[in-house]
């Protein structure tokens, strides 16, 4: 691609012109880390996923069945100190293939492409779900509104996190 | 652009040196609440419009503005986030409702700084890269370059900044919301280790947690909601060049404050802030800061702030009060919330609700706060039972 960029006039940079110092620069990162509070209501999301259950709160006044889970209602703006399981299976609501990694470099050859997936969980409000990712399923095969189940990591491998769901699976 | 902008309501939460208890936005949560009930218990869904003060850093999530709308009932509504104190963004609210745009406003900001490993980094990464940060010095040298300058051109001493921190921790205890009341002396605070001289580890206001919304209304609206509407009188803000090096009037005095002050005090109509206005809360993330701010707010002359101080002048049976509430050095320091909090106070003084700490017959009081090193940003505000 480079040969074919036409140079109008002026001095290109090269790489080793900033190697070598020609080019003045400063470099410099950020030295801090963070450690988000994950408050009630999170904190039991993430500790019930432990547990391999997932968890909604209800809202007293519109019905629905939040998830993620929230101590309050943003619509109705009240307290919901309800909580209630929901199904660890759902319908895909939406999906993706990406075949790119996270730096815009393209996966390999023989790579299979991962494909995040907003799930609709059943038992939770329509159209409130867990954004995942699929697994044991071919990109080509994937349909909106397809049926899918919560592939767990096993109990021992569990931290509390949303990775304690591997994928979602077909079913 | 004559409509009156009133304050309507007032909530605040967290309030601690660590919330572990309270995601952010279920502390943001409960002050909204508190806010929204402190208006006569509108709900937000009666609320036009919404502004957040935020730093993205700060929070440690980029475009933090996004993540606004749910803990203040804000969600499908006009909002946007102010980078800058929060007096900035109270800035941002009045004017939606002074053209007309919008008839009842909330604004928001809350600090989270428990939740940072090494805040003195990110303080360090707001400074120059080229021309500070290759000395790698404890970004509250900033602070130490600063108090020498003032002390020396002002003729300010060591001891009457000391003063601030006794005055302004020991009206701490009456503020049941402040985190750092004590009594100590004057050598405490002189005799502590020096973080940066002349600075000691007792010039500066430790970190606090906590949430606060204020809810704005146009003049129609705020007899609606509240018996007792705080006026928005005047308001200023203005930010001198970011350089350490070549600050307008260099590094002694608080060009940021005169200028923000001045205009302030023109939109209120105050000739004479000494005599008009009956107390302030003014920033004092570090002792000298609320001296310094004091003489740039042409509350006095420079080099009379210290002397006035020891006088008696700014205790809260003075001529003047200066931070009944305790300041930051007494309360903690709130960071982009800091403005909300000195208004919150001023707020609380006028409608009469200040508690053990409660000044009498007053009716003007002014609120003033600085964006802390490395910045040179103040905005200032006056407030009034009159509208």
């Amino acid at each position: 691609m480079e040969d074919k960029i036409k140079v109008a006039g002026g001095t290109g940079l090269s790489a080793q012109d900033i190697s070598s110092g020609k080019i003045f620069l400063t470099e410099d990162s950020l030295d801090c880390t963070y450690a988000w509070d994950t408050g009630v209501a999170v904190n039991r999301y993430l500790e019930e996923l432990k547990k391999g259950k997932i968890i909604a709160t209800r809202c007293r006044k519109c019905k629905r069945i939040m998830l993620p889970p929230r101590l309050f209602c943003e619509l109705c703006f009240i307290p919901c100190p309800d909580w209630q399981y929901v199904q660890d299976s759902g319908i895909v609501n939406t999906y993706s293939i990406c075949y790119v990694h996270w730096d815009a470099s393209r996966i390999g050859k023989d790579e299979k492409p991962h494909l995040p997936a907003v799930i609709e969980i059943d038992g939770a409000a329509p159209g409130m779900g867990i954004m995942h990712i699929l697994g044991e399923v071919e990109p080509q095969e994937i349909k909106i509104g397809m049926r899918v189940k919560a592939v767990w990591k096993p109990e021992a491998e569990r931290s509390g996190s949303i990775t304690d769901i591997k994928y979602f699976k077909p079913c | 652009m004559d409509k009156k902008v009133a304050i309507v309501g007032i909530g605040y939460s967290g309030f601690g040196s660590t919330t572990p208890d309270l995601s952010y936005r279920e502390m943001i949560f409960e002050a909204a609440t508190k806010c929204y009930q402190d208006a006569g218990g509108i709900h937000p869904q009666s609320i036009d419009s919404f502004v957040a003060s935020s730093e993205d850093f700060m929070e440690g999530i980029s475009i933090a503005d996004e993540y606004v709308p749910d803990q203040l009932g804000a969600v499908l509504k006009p909002v946007h986030s102010i980078t800058g104190d929060s007096l900035q963004g109270l800035a941002s609210a009045m004017m939606q409702i002074k053209t007309g745009q919008q008839s009842i406003v909330a604004a928001s900001a809350f600090s989270k700084v428990s939740n940072l490993s090494n805040h003195d980094g990110l303080v360090t990464y707001a400074t120059d890269p080229f021309y500070i940060r290759p000395f790698n010095e404890n970004p509250y040298f900033i602070a130490g370059l600063e108090m020498n300058r003032y002390l020396h051109e002002t003729g300010t001493t060591r001891e009457q900044c000391a003063k601030v921190v006794t005055k302004n921790r020991s009206n701490a205890l009456n503020n049941p919301s402040a985190l750092y009341g004590a009594r100590i002396e004057l050598e405490d605070v002189t005799e502590a280790p020096v973080l940066s001289y002349p600075l000691g580890i007792y010039d500066m206001s430790g970190h606090l947690d906590g949430s606060i919304v204020v809810l704005l209304a146009s003049e129609e609206r705020a007899r609606e909601l509240t018996d007792k509407p705080i006026w928005i009188k005047g308001i200023g803000w203005a930010t001198d060049t970011p350089n350490l090096d070549s600050r307008i009037d260099g590094m002694g005095s608080a060009v940021y404050a005169r200028l923000a002050a001045q205009k302030a005090y023109r939109m209120a109509g105050i000739n004479n802030p000494f005599n008009e206005i009956d107390f302030a809360e003014i920033d004092d993330t570090f002792s000298y800061k609320e001296l310094q701010h004091l003489e740039a707010l042409n509350l006095c002359g420079p080099g009379e702030a210290g002397k006035l101080l020891e006088l008696g002048c700014f205790a809260p049976d003075g001529d003047f009060p200066v931070n009944v509430s305790g300041g930051s050095l007494g309360g903690g320091y709130l960071h982009e919330a800091n403005g909300l909090q000195r208004l919150m106070e001023t707020v609380l003084q006028l409608r009469g609700e200040a508690g053990k700490r409660q000044l009498h017959d007053v009716e003007t009081g002014l609120a003033f706060a600085w964006r802390g090193i490395p910045t040179a940003t103040g905005a200032a505000v006056i407030l009034s039972t009159r509208p």
